[in-house]
């Protein structure tokens, strides 16, 4: 696959390797830690291994971009009450189905009768709207920058075509607030960060200068395959040993400074920043989430529905929030693989791929010695498994 | 965050709407370009597709450049290159 | 709350292992699409209800198929359901899966499936067109694996108490003698043998519902697969263990395998086969192919000397992408992991749930 294959090309990898590890090799005892902000680096991280394939002086640390992991159980509940009303047709991406509210997911609600369907894209559900005009269809907003224009989009197209059976659940954040968050926080242990490429597409890699300029750290943004991460930590190293900090676009070929105008116009006009929202394990920041705008209402369905709005305190033996701030590795948490597994999840990092907990738990539960010897399994014997039987 | 994937517009199904075909390794599927209104796509350019949207254009000459760095990065240190991967794993 | 004593990874790692070790355990109240998926749900389910009442085999000769002992000549019995909506998709139909399927269940336990019977739940207001092409794909598929459908059932249910069609087909086979295929017999350093490309059937069947408007070249890879079984005991005797890939993919099976055996399987990525649009449609909808379904497509492990032999002899039958996918390790005990081509490494745990489209 194009612009795929060749991010994944194992002697270029071993390029990068080799040269981070002499980057390292300069001073031993030097340790960084590098928070990866977007769950998508967390999944690319732990689904090729890249983990064990550095040097011991490198550490991910894992951030707080996954929507799904973000979204508090209060408004995961307001999710299912709205699914669960009759005539509703309540549509949301697959990765929202299973995460737990206080009084079960989506995934349960459906099981008792309500009609939750998963869709690709927002204008799916627009379309849903369309074709059955007698049902009311609510689309379940999440994510970031990235995901927020489509939700716009769809806004836009469906005030143009003057539907009135189409709300949206509004649930999109911004990722400039939980960074600063993480950043002011005083027990912040951080060398760098691998910057979100995808949201970077929208806002623009300049978006992200308050980094090293408020807070002296570097930040690299970065594309999703192995290659780009691999690169990601070299630039980072690279900028600490000739002394500059400074923000660098290591994915050039998809973002650029100045991000997407049209995106950005559609958010402006489409959105309004909230005065505050709840994040799960964050609590309450200001300004880190958007409603829709009063030009927008009609589709607002918090305006539209008498949502239970109750705010439902994080479980107590949940500890997603250190573990989104970069604070807790999952397998540090108190609950992490007895209690709070992915068939049942106790917090959100949990039940996302992207989640921190459930890529770990998924693809990453190895000592480091056990994925070292499968790595070195077949080279041990006379050659590699497979190498001679690829498939013709 | 957020799936995106690179699909190469195949044509466009409604101009008016920004809606067009994108072709993902044979796999095709119907998406809008609205976000890239404002540097229109023709057939045969590359996107990122991400949940249905055409969020950039994926410039062909970045690409290169960046596996260019990596492959260069490699030259300074040609003989460790040597000595790890005649040692290394796979 | 965060400078609390921590657990070293070592410690939660071996706490896990020991709470996996127990086994799966329902605590659900209701059940959801996830116990049928084939997944965790569904072993904890089987577990703690059906085995519960009705008893528990050795767990390693769980199988697809009960092996019976019959005045000294060995059967083997199984019986599956299918429920597949749509009833009609590229590759497939729902009738040809209810044989290919329990056809495969018996011929991966090494028997040569002989008789099937077929019972109907049909819901009221299907076409009787449909019905009679149904049956005749049934016929084709059974007469192309060489078995008799011999028994059979009807019942027709209101409205709404089904989904057009649901057919439940159980077969017997007999075992010649001398096979011995499980678990037990699996050994470090065995390799691991794939008979096809994976990711196919499931695709086909999420694409045919329509509700993702993705359009491809993807057929089910619906097969019988007692000629290939049989072209490989004939080339490898000594095949130590088989089964099927279908509900939770080759990720779930392999899981089964490294839970039946105490051994590791370990896979190498770049040698398991997946055509470029099902790996294209899979990253589109964020879906690893590793848990996807199979119809047509077997795992075997033979011994490392005659990995060769098994995949030529599955080449030779028509399965022109069979591959040599993986070995066996004995360290670490009981886990599945993938190798990738540059030294990564990542576990492969059994699917949870149904798979999900993801954004994220």
């Amino acid at each position: 696959m194009k612009f795929v294959d060749e991010f994944r090309d194992p002697a270029a990898a071993k390029q990068l390797l080799a040269a981070i590890a002499d980057l390292t090799a300069a001073d031993p005892e030097r340790a960084y830690r590098f928070m990866e902000i977007c769950g998508g680096h967390t999944h690319t991280i732990y689904r090729h291994g890249l983990e064990h394939l550095l040097p011991p002086q490198v550490e991910f640390v894992h951030g707080p971009g996954c929507p799904v992991c973000v979204i508090p159980m209060g408004r995961v509940d307001d999710a299912v009450w709205l699914a669960r009303r009759p005539g509703v047709v309540f549509t949301t991406f697959g990765d929202m189905m299973r995460v737990p509210g206080s009084a079960g997911s989506l995934l349960q609600a459906q099981a008792e009768g309500a009609d939750v369907r998963f869709v690709y894209s927002p204008l799916d559900a627009l379309k849903i709207a369309r074709d059955q005009p007698e049902r009311e269809v609510v689309f379940f907003a999440v994510g970031f920058e990235t995901t927020a224009p489509s939700t716009a989009v769809t806004l836009a197209r469906a005030a143009a075509l003057g539907l009135t059976n189409f709300s949206v659940f509004c649930n999109h954040v911004l990722i400039e607030p939980p960074l600063r968050a993480i950043l002011d926080s005083p027990q912040r242990r951080l060398d760098g960060f691998i910057g979100p490429g995808h949201v970077a597409t929208v806002t623009g890699s300049d978006h992200f200068h308050f980094i090293p300029d408020e807070y002296g750290l570097p930040i690299v943004v970065t594309g999703f395959e192995p290659l780009d991460i691999l690169q990601a930590v070299d630039m980072l190293l690279t900028q600490y040993r000739q002394g500059r900090c400074q923000v660098e676009n290591q994915y050039a070929r998809v973002v650029r400074p100045q991000g997407n105008p049209a995106a950005l116009q559609l958010l402006a006009e489409v959105f309004t920043v909230r005065d505050s929202f709840e994040w799960r394990g964050l609590g309450w920041i200001p300004a880190s989430g958007y409603r829709l705008s009063e030009a927008y209402a009609d589709f607002d369905a918090e305006r539209r529905f008498p949502l239970p709005g109750r705010r439902v305190a994080d479980p107590p033996a949940c500890e997603c929030g250190a573990v989104l701030r970069g604070q807790l590795k999952p397998w540090q948490c108190q609950v992490f693989g007895s209690a709070c597994t992915p068939e049942k999840p106790i917090g959100t990092c949990m039940v996302s791929p992207e989640g921190a907990c459930a890529a770990y738990y998924n693809f990453g539960r190895m000592h480091r010695a056990a994925a070292r010897a499968v790595a070195l399994g077949g080279a041990a014997r006379s050659g590699p498994v497979g190498t001679a039987t690829r498939p013709a | 965050m957020c799936l995106g994937i690179p699909g190469q517009v195949v044509d466009f199904i409604d101009p008016a709407e920004h809606i067009a075909t994108v072709e993902v390794s044979g796999v095709r599927r119907s998406i809008s370009t609205r976000l890239l209104a404002d540097d229109p796509v023709a057939p045969g350019d590359w996107v990122l597709v991400h949940v249905g949207f055409a969020l950039s254009k994926i410039d062909q000459a970045e690409a290169d450049l960046t596996l260019d760095q990596i492959r260069r990065l490699g030259k300074p240190f040609e003989e460790e290159m040597e000595a790890f991967l005649e040692t290394s794993i796979v | 709350m965060v400078d609390r004593a921590r657990p070293s990874e070592s410690e939660t790692l071996e706490r896990i292992a020991a709470a996996r070790a127990r086994g799966p355990r329902l605590s659900d109240d209701t059940i959801t699409l996830a116990h049928g998926a084939g997944g965790k749900a569904s072993a904890a389910l089987v577990e703690s209800v059906f085995l519960a009442a009705f008893g528990r085999p050795d767990p390693a000769e769980l199988a697809d198929a009960a092996r019976l002992t019959v005045d000294g000549g060995r059967l083997a019995f199984t019986t599956d359901s299918y429920v597949v909506q749509p009833i009609r998709f590229p590759g497939a139909s729902i009738g040809q899966l209810a044989v290919n399927g329990t056809v495969n269940d018996l011929a991966v336990c090494g028997a040569q499936p002989r008789w099937l019977s077929a019972a109907f739940v049909i819901e009221e207001g299907l076409a009787v067109a449909e019905l009679r092409r149904q049956a005749e794909d049934m016929a084709a598929a059974a007469d192309r694996a060489g078995v008799a459908i011999v028994t059979g059932d009807t019942k027709v249910v209101p409205r709404g108490a089904a989904d057009r069609l649901f057919i439940t087909t159980a077969g017997i086979g007999w075992i010649p003698p001398g096979r011995q295929l499980g678990a037990a017999q699996v050994r470090a350093g065995d390799q691991v043998v794939l008979s096809g490309s994976i990711a196919d059937h499931g695709l086909a069947v999420m694409m045919a519902r329509g509700n993702l408007a993705l359009a491809a070249d993807i057929a089910s890879d619906s097969a019988p697969l007692n000629q290939a079984v049989e072209a490989l005991l004939a080339a490898v005797p000594q095949t130590r263990w088989m089964r099927d890939a279908t509900r939770g993919g080759l990720g779930t099976v392999a899981n089964e395998l490294a839970q039946a055996s105490g051994l590791s399987v370990i896979l190498d990525e770049a040698a398991i086969p997946v055509k470029a649009a099902v790996r294209g449609a899979c990253d589109l909808l964020g879906l690893d192919p590793l848990y996807v379904a199979n119809e047509g497509c077997f795992m075997a492990v033979v011994p490392a000397a005659a990995a060769e032999t098994a995949r030529d002899a599955l080449r030779q039958v028509g399965l022109t992408a069979a591959a040599v996918v993986g070995q066996m390790v004995a360290d670490p005990p009981g886990v599945v992991a993938v190798r990738n081509a540059f030294g990564g490494t990542r576990l492969v745990d059994m699917m949870v749930g149904d798979p999900l489209p993801r954004i994220c």
